[in-house]
């Protein structure tokens, strides 16, 4: 079974789980879910074709030779701070990510930049907060989140520098 | 269970957000088209177009999800565990309810609007987004450890552990410092 369908089959066994206890409370509550959630659906929808279709063409421009240039063997806290930046800009989704995380670590990137990698990644890239969070989430919820976010890379480069290799 | 109105999650469908966003694909995109031509436009686009047909029912099912999600929860109940005032508890729900949450992106960002909208603070909804991104089990299973290899992910996940609550915590108190007018959420009661 590949991870698509599973994904799938666990994303629509919660919808019917928590649809089901909806149902339970009773059909009106049943069915201003389901408005409410439809609704949500229609609204979102230009916003995520704007974000699927334009993200395209950002990552078209940064192509991925520049990040890997970016997460070179330059250590110390500058190159952590250019990891950062990196991880943010990176294109594209996870499998590009991590394997330029592991290129990163294969041709001599310090261990604890490419901490900061991963994780400014996880946090910042720039395709998922524009294709997912924003569309989602009120926008001053997203912004606020990001900046409270951005001292975290560093502490985990830090931790790493502390704590050692893996 | 009771029968008051939800809070009505507000809905701008065009906002600073969306303009912003909008014109950095319109440059982008100017500048593909003087790099490849027409047909560069033309072959992204496609490529998009199919991508985002194939989201689009995931996205509905991430819909639905938070609307039942927001129905069904007890807001006192959430607003007293994952609330302004619900201390270093509230943010270790978060990290928890983020770290075991299944599912992408389509399921994170509609669950975690759903408890900003049923009265979770941003400190504990961003300890469970940060939580979901760092520590969640989903992405790492499906992408990290086979690329970049199991001691890796796992020493990486292991630094990352104290971050969400750290951050949930941070963003708790800046919130209230630029943010002091806005009420508590569970005054109301």
């Amino acid at each position: 079974m590949s991870a698509a369908l599973f994904i799938d089959i666990l994303l629509w066994g919660s919808v019917f789980g928590v649809g089901l206890i909806a149902f339970r409370r009773g059909p009106p509550v049943f069915k201003a879910s389901l408005r409410e959630g439809s609704m949500d659906f229609i609204n979102i929808v230009p916003r995520i074709a704007l974000g699927v279709i334009g993200s395209g063409y950002i990552a078209a421009i940064i192509p991925q030779e520049v990040i890997t240039g970016w997460l070179g063997p330059d250590s110390g806290w500058l190159g952590v701070a250019t990891a950062v930046v990196a991880g943010a800009a990176t294109p594209g989704g996870p499998v590009i990510g991590f394997s330029i995380g592991t290129v990163a670590l294969k041709s001599g990137g310090g261990v604890p930049q490419v901490v900061a990698y991963v994780v400014a990644w996880a946090l910042f890239a720039f395709q998922r907060v524009i294709l997912w969070e924003i569309p989602f989430m009120p926008a001053r919820f997203v912004w606020f989140r990001c900046a409270v976010s951005v001292p975290f890379p560093f502490l985990a480069a830090a931790i790493a520098m502390v704590i050692g290799k893996p | 269970m009771e029968s008051e109105p939800r809070p009505g999650r507000v809905r701008k469908p065009i906002g600073w957000s969306t303009i912003m966003i909008a014109v950095l694909v319109a440059v982008s995109a100017a500048l593909v088209w003087r790099r490849d031509g027409t047909d560069g436009v033309l072959e992204i686009l496609t490529h998009d177009l199919s991508l985002f047909g194939g989201i689009l029912p995931r996205v509905l099912a991430g819909c639905l999800l938070g609307a039942f999600i927001s129905e069904i929860l007890p807001h006192e109940k959430v607003s007293r565990s994952l609330g302004p005032k619900s201390g270093l508890k509230g943010l270790l729900i978060g990290t928890a309810f983020g770290a075991i949450l299944p599912g992408g992106p389509f399921t994170a960002y509609p669950v975690a609007s759903a408890l900003l909208a049923v009265g979770a603070d941003f400190g504990a909804t961003i300890a469970m987004v940060v939580s979901w991104t760092l520590i969640g089990y989903g992405r790492a299973v499906a992408w990290e450890i086979p690329i970049m290899g199991t001691d890796f992910t796992l020493w990486r996940i292991l630094i990352s552990l104290p971050l969400p609550v750290l951050a949930g915590a941070l963003g708790r108190f800046v919130y209230v410092r630029i943010y002091p007018q806005l009420p508590a959420k569970d005054d109301e009661n």
